[in-house]
């Protein structure tokens, strides 16, 4: 044999590729500042910078619009209005409700009229103020509860109904019932949105824009050129962060990027400054909630109603998707035998909210754990014990609202080994005899828990395409469709391909997400980056791997009659067959490949096999099966299974300004089988932090002309370093998923934010422990300073009477 | 020399710089003109710190090794950094001969970066702590997760939560260490150094940095409607969100004589540049009562750039070093080409960003009385966050107690008015009463009268009403003459160690 050009043997010790703290495929670029995004990349000669023109009412027409001004102004090169648009105005990932260019009505502050065209970005900003627009005001509607009153609505109503809820409610031994509410949350993605477009011939247009959906963004810029998608390439290598406001809102950037650049015919980059970037793109929807509950007196739930508003903003965008997974979440961790779930989407004169981490999940979870933190406290009950008695389980108890099953139920073991490791009795003894000797600080304590339903609910997102290329130094490429945001999306594909072709990670790559290669793939979201991607990404490997083997069989596999296979195919088979081993034998491990008693390295026998003609790349395709999903009636099965996980917070509260610490948290997650340790572990922290900074810190403001006050990070404060508790205990809990899922693993992007529960429900037990111990908190969300101050004072003196 | 040429040494290169605004960031240099694109940028305003890099100057004596400082780069003017280093992330690893320096394999082993934006920053922010600390003999010190995370409060990371970046604070000097040659600095530096007035000009813009107090008195008044500029962590974003243009910049940084800080009548005084780090660094030394609205003052990279010269002439309602420096009886000095006078600061400032300041004034340094035994002495800030956050409200507390009996109280609050001012109503109810709970009540009574604070996206009028009350309480409960408690009892940032089941 020959020796192989490049080593390919790895030694005994060199890690396996899944199962094991890979770092991040970009980490040294990153530490490095050598990794790429697209405001770095060389602008190609000849490159335009574009600003937004953004309307400074929240709801008005547009009587005229005088560009002369910026038209006349240093460096300008062009214009762009709704009226040069040679295709449809529109950016909407749903309903076509969504103007790229406002054309005679605006429907928010901060809402893009125009776009100017310069040739150094400062240009650009300054031209843009230099419009005159006049404009005639409108009434507009900048509360969601009363919008929804209205009748102002971006979609029809939705509910679901399971049981009977008013006989429950109306039979019920104990009721709790109340209005309460949670804020949205900007993304704070630290790169901003951003978009490249170069023309290229024949009318084609290529972008690069920071979107954790360039199908979408293709699709989008096609329909505003009036072209055909396949004259539209996007390309995505990485995004500083997404957090779902680069899935559908990355859309305006990209057609107002291309709409100057076919308009000009040169290239165009478009990245907004933050507090454009904030004024224009939508948040977390914010959730207003009407409940009443029916409990036993154990604590029970025996029913629940709800009504929820949310906040769409000035048109549909996801809110749609967003409500029905807040529906499905309602449940959260806990049985209903009968609940009614309503949810009207407002349509009032601010920003389109969107997606966000959890997609409405953690707005609908995060009700139920109200409803039942307040009927413990009523009740004089630890809320742990609560919770754990309405956990799904025991017969007649694992059915959500929606019809789906609970099959793969470890909420109790979760749950029992957090509370032995977190201690929580016995720190529950220890904080209430401190809170009965503190003069100024309460501390609180709370376990909460997260059921997730991973899958897109819309079935035919659930969907994923991969290429493998294997190249004769038997290195790997592969490409998918899935995009990488931080989250190790391309780690773990690659972890997946090393797997299944037995190779080093450190021979596999992935590329930059390129709508040329993988066509028409779904949005990284919804958690299911690598649940698709490495499901198809495997498929392909797993392809040219039995080709490989096919081939060593013909190569070298003669004369192995009875050769025993070594154990660790995918197939199951043990035996051979004839004189010839079975391809099935054939064992890829380690950059090896043995056959029969031969073993031939990796890198070899590829090469061997491109002589011989072999196919050494594939495609890989996978559909999650399984799944089915009535939209009319909201129920079904629309996920492919359910992560779970808890955490224990406890804080500190000052009772004299409503300053709060986190004191100690202890998180636990299912991650499944866990491709990598230490990526799963950095998504379980982060969405922790960022929950809690989400019902905590992070507080959007309006003011009383619509203008949203809290535009940059001077105003809106995400968690920072002092915020991550000293003492954060995470671990993953041991357990293989029982679906069929990409090497047993699960999903772990969002569900871990609703572990950020925990801290705003210490601090409302902190807060009762201000009172009396029995009165709940009406504490609202955000849980800032001046919201614990105001509760406190609440339970204080808690209102004589219920007039 | 060449007055309109710039002289930065870049990664260790001299780099001369012509033809630029004078306005022209730092950060919009290194990614256009130089092509160093690690630096990225996340807000334009000095709060992400995604931007964060590395500053060297000469120390104060020459003599001494210079100084290394992490600034954000988005709201530094170019021509301020005429003379000095700057180090960008691509610079790392050639202290660690093209492998990942210590700061940056700390990164990796720690799984310390996710989407990586805000990464550069995090890295330049740690490496500023690691020269810090190695060059002060501190590994140990510095391996501190409490350092760490102050080094780290002007950094924003939306991905990882920080605990993987802390950690890697910790390890990073676990490895040989690699410190930058700081001998090769100064030498650079001092052939890079400029003993004239930089008068730089581009298109009618003009940015002046004069090497003396007289030159800059000189300026001051031959140009009154100049802006000055210290640390540019408030003008910078005049320019990069207000698009202002500013025809003549008159920088404070370099005179020499305006950043001194030196023992003054038993207490001190602060020249008008000198950074906020040195500032604070200074006052701390004298009233240690301050250390917590230090830790929560900006972030590191704005302290310093910032100055405390800055802080209290720009005069914003919600500056927070004026409450305690009033509290303090500190007074304010101005200088002009007519000479000199000094002002109790409460008295520097007439209205809504309006001070005691003429045309040709500047400010020219901050006095603090000596500490006095019998003072007892607070100031916090109230905000959502406890890093670099804005204050709802920001209060100095100071009084004397003698026999039990409040002397001298001096109350002055920021936030609750249209500029920081003294709480009145509230002192009268103090002065001459024995510092018990039946004073507490009527002080906050007053307390209702000195202000009528505003609603904002901060915080209502009734918050800042209450929680003014509250820290009054706070301030009781602290330096009672009978059973004064401790802060561990008092504040929640002071109860981190309270976390119950800790070993």
């Amino acid at each position: 044999m020959n020796a192989p050009t490049e080593p390919t043997s790895r030694p005994p010790a060199s890690p396996p590729p899944a199962g094991h703290p890979h770092p991040h495929e970009s980490a040294h670029l990153h530490v490095a500042g050598e990794a790429t995004y697209v405001d770095d990349l060389p602008e190609p000669a000849g490159t335009a910078h574009a600003a937004l023109g953004l309307s400074a009412h929240a709801h008005a027409r547009i009587v005229a619009m005088d560009l002369a001004a910026v038209l006349a102004a240093p460096g300008v090169l062009g214009v762009l209005v709704a009226a040069d648009i040679p295709g449809r105005n529109d950016c909407g990932p749903i309903v076509h409700d969504d103007p790229i260019l406002a054309a005679d009505t605006v429907h928010f502050v901060g809402q893009p009229m125009f776009a100017v065209i310069a040739s150094d970005r400062e240009a650009a900003r300054r031209a843009a103020r230099l419009a005159r627009i006049d404009y005639e005001a409108l009434p507009a509607r900048l509360d969601p509860v009363e919008a929804a009153r209205a009748g102002e609505l971006v979609l029809p109503p939705m509910r679901l109904l399971r049981g009977d809820v008013d006989a429950a409610l109306a039979a019920a031994p104990h009721r709790i019932e109340g209005q309460w509410q949670v804020g949205g949350q900007e993304h704070f993605y630290l790169e901003g949105q951003v978009a490249l477009a170069q023309p290229r011939e024949d009318g084609c247009m290529q972008l690069w824009c920071s979107t954790q959906h360039p199908s979408e963004m293709q699709q989008a810029v096609a329909h505003c050129l009036g072209i055909a998608a396949h004259r539209v390439v996007v390309e995505m290598r990485r995004m500083g962060g997404g957090f779902g406001g680069k899935e559908s809102q990355s859309a305006l950037f990209a057609c107002v990027a291309a709409l100057a650049a076919a308009k000009l015919r040169r290239p165009v980059k478009l990245r907004p400054d933050r507090d454009d970037d904030i004024a224009i793109t939508g948040k977390r929807h914010d959730f207003h909630y009407d409940y009443a509950a029916a409990h036993d007196d154990e604590g029970r739930l025996l029913a629940l109603r709800v009504d929820m508003i949310a906040r769409a903003g000035f048109s549909a965008d996801l809110s749609g998707p967003v409500a029905t997974r807040a529906i499905c979440h309602v449940d959260n961790a806990y049985h209903l035998p009968a609940a009614d779930i309503r949810t009207l989407l407002a349509r009032t004169h601010t920003q389109s909210n969107t997606a966000f981490r959890g997609f409405g999940g953690p707005q609908g979870a995060i009700l139920a754990e109200w409803v039942i933190d307040g009927i413990a406290r009523t009740l004089g009950r630890d809320p742990l014990d609560v919770r754990r008695i309405n956990f799904y389980g025991g017969p007649g108890r694992d059915t959500t609202p929606y019809g789906q099953v609970v099959a793969d139920n470890v909420l109790h073991a979760l749950v029992d080994e957090l509370e032995a490791s977190s201690d929580y009795r016995t720190r529950r003894a220890e904080i209430a005899a401190f809170n009965a000797e503190s003069p100024v600080l309460r501390r609180g304590l709370a376990l909460t828990p997260v059921k997730f339903g991973i899958s897109f609910n819309l079935t035919h997102f659930n969907q994923a395409g991969a290429l493998v290329h294997v190249y004769t130094d038997g290195s790997v490429l592969v490409n998918h469709g899935g995009t990488e945001m931080g989250q190790g999306l391309h780690t773990k594909v690659c972890q997946v391909v090393a797997t299944e072709l037995g190779v080093a990670l450190e021979r596999v790559r992935a590329t930059a997400t390129d709508t040329s290669k993988v066509a028409n793939t779904s949005a990284t979201a919804a958690s299911t980056g690598a649940d698709l991607n490495g499901q198809a990404a495997a498929a392909a490997a797993r392809t040219i791997r039995e080709r490989l083997a096919e081939f060593a069989v013909r190569r070298f596999g003669e004369g192995c009659e009875g050769g025993r296979r070594n154990g660790g195919d995918h197939n199951g088979n043990t035996h051979t067959a004839g004189h010839r081993a079975d391809p099935a034998t054939v064992r890829f491990a380690d950059g090896q490949v043995h056959v029969g008693v031969h073993t031939i390295p990796f890198a070899e026998l590829v090469g061997e096999a491109y002589r011989a003609r072999v196919q050494l790349w594939s495609d890989g395709f996978y559909a999650t099966p399984g799944l089915h999903w009535d939209a009319a009636t909201l129920t079904g099965h629309p996920f492919h299974y359910f992560a779970y996980g808890a955490a224990v917070s406890e804080v500190a509260v000052d009772t004299l300004t409503g300053e709060w610490r986190l004191l100690r948290a202890d998180l636990l997650h299912d991650a499944g089988s866990s491709i990598n340790p230490a990526i799963d572990r950095g998504q379980v922290e982060g969405a922790f932090i960022q929950g809690m900074g989400w019902l905590t810190m992070e507080e959007l403001r309006w003011n009383a002309e619509g203008r949203l006050t809290t535009h940059a990070p001077s105003t809106y404060k995400i968690p920072a370093a002092h915020d991550c508790p000293p003492d954060l205990r995470v671990r993953l809990f041991d357990n293989p998923d029982r679906a069929d899922t990409i090497l047993r693993s699960k999903a772990v992007g969002e569900p871990p934010l609703l572990l950020g529960f925990s801290v705003f429900f210490a601090l409302r037990d902190a807060i009762a422990a201000a009172g009396d111990g029995r009165t709940n908190p009406p504490l609202r969300a955000p849980a800032t300073p001046e919201a614990i101050l105001d509760a406190i004072d609440a339970v204080r003196r808690p209102p004589t009477s219920d007039a | 020399m060449d007055s309109q040429t710039i002289r930065i040494l870049l990664n260790g290169e001299a780099v001369a710089i012509t033809g630029l605004a004078p306005t022209t960031s730092l950060l919009a240099w290194l990614r256009g003109a130089r092509g160093l694109t690690g630096t990225k940028e996340g807000c334009n305003e000095g709060d992400c710190g995604a931007c964060t890099v590395v500053v060297g100057e000469l120390a104060d004596d020459p003599a001494d090794a210079p100084r290394l400082y992490a600034v954000n780069a988005c709201i530094r003017f170019l021509p301020t950094l005429d003379g000095k280093a700057v180090f960008t992330v691509e610079h790392l690893r050639s202290l660690a001969g093209g492998a990942l320096h210590p700061v940056q394999q700390a990164m990796v082993d720690c799984h310390g970066s996710q989407c990586g934006f805000c990464t550069p920053g995090f890295a330049m922010s740690l490496w500023a702590l690691y020269e810090d600390c190695l060059t002060q003999g501190e590994a140990a010190a510095g391996a501190d997760p409490a350092r760490i995370r102050s080094a780290l409060a002007g950094n924003l990371c939306r991905c990882t939560g920080y605990r993987p970046i802390v950690e890697a604070g910790e390890r990073m000097f676990d490895a040989p260490p690699r410190l930058l040659d700081r001998k090769r600095l100064r030498a650079a530096l001092l052939a890079l150094r400029r003993d004239h007035t930089l008068a730089f000009d581009h298109e009618g813009c003009r940015f002046v940095a004069p090497r003396s107090l007289d030159e800059l008195l000189a300026l001051r008044s031959r140009h009154p409607a100049a802006t000055l500029l210290a640390g540019s962590t408030d003008v910078g974003l005049w320019v990069n969100k207000g698009l202002r243009r500013l025809d003549t910049l008159i920088h404070t940084g370099e005179v020499a004589a305006l950043r001194a800080i030196v023992p003054h009548a038993g207490g001190l005084r602060i020249g008008a540049a000198a950074s906020l780090t040195a500032a604070f660094a200074a006052i701390v030394r004298l009233y240690p009562e301050l250390a917590e609205l230090w830790e929560r003052f900006a972030s590191p990279p704005v302290r310093n750039a910032g100055t405390l010269g800055g802080n209290v002439a720009n005069g914003s309602p919600i500056g927070d070093s004026m409450p305690a420096l009033i509290a303090l009886g500190a007074r304010v000095v101005l200088a002009s080409v007519r000479g000199r006078r000094s002002l109790a600061l409460e008295d520097f400032y007439l209205d809504y960003l309006k001070k005691d300041l003429a045309a040709d004034e500047i400010v020219e340094a901050i006095e603090l009385p000596p500490p006095a035994p019998a003072r007892r002495l607070r100031s916090w800030k109230l905000a959502k966050r406890f890093d670099s956050d804005i204050s709802a409200v920001c209060a100095g507390f100071a009084l004397e107690l003698r026999a039990g009996t409040i002397h001298a109280p001096r109350i002055a609050f920021g936030g609750m008015a249209a500029t920081p001012r003294r709480a009145t109503a509230t002192e009268a109810a103090l002065a001459g009463r024995p510092w018990d709970e039946a004073t507490l009540a009527a002080a906050q009574r007053a307390l209702a009268n000195d202000f009528t604070p505003l609603d904002d996206l901060r915080a209502s009028a009734g918050y800042r009403r209450r929680a003014a009350a509250g820290l009054l309480a706070r301030f009781f409960l602290e330096t009672r003459p009978d059973a004064p408690l401790a802060a561990v009892q008092t504040r929640a940032f002071a109860a981190q160690d309270l976390a119950s089941g800790r070993p």
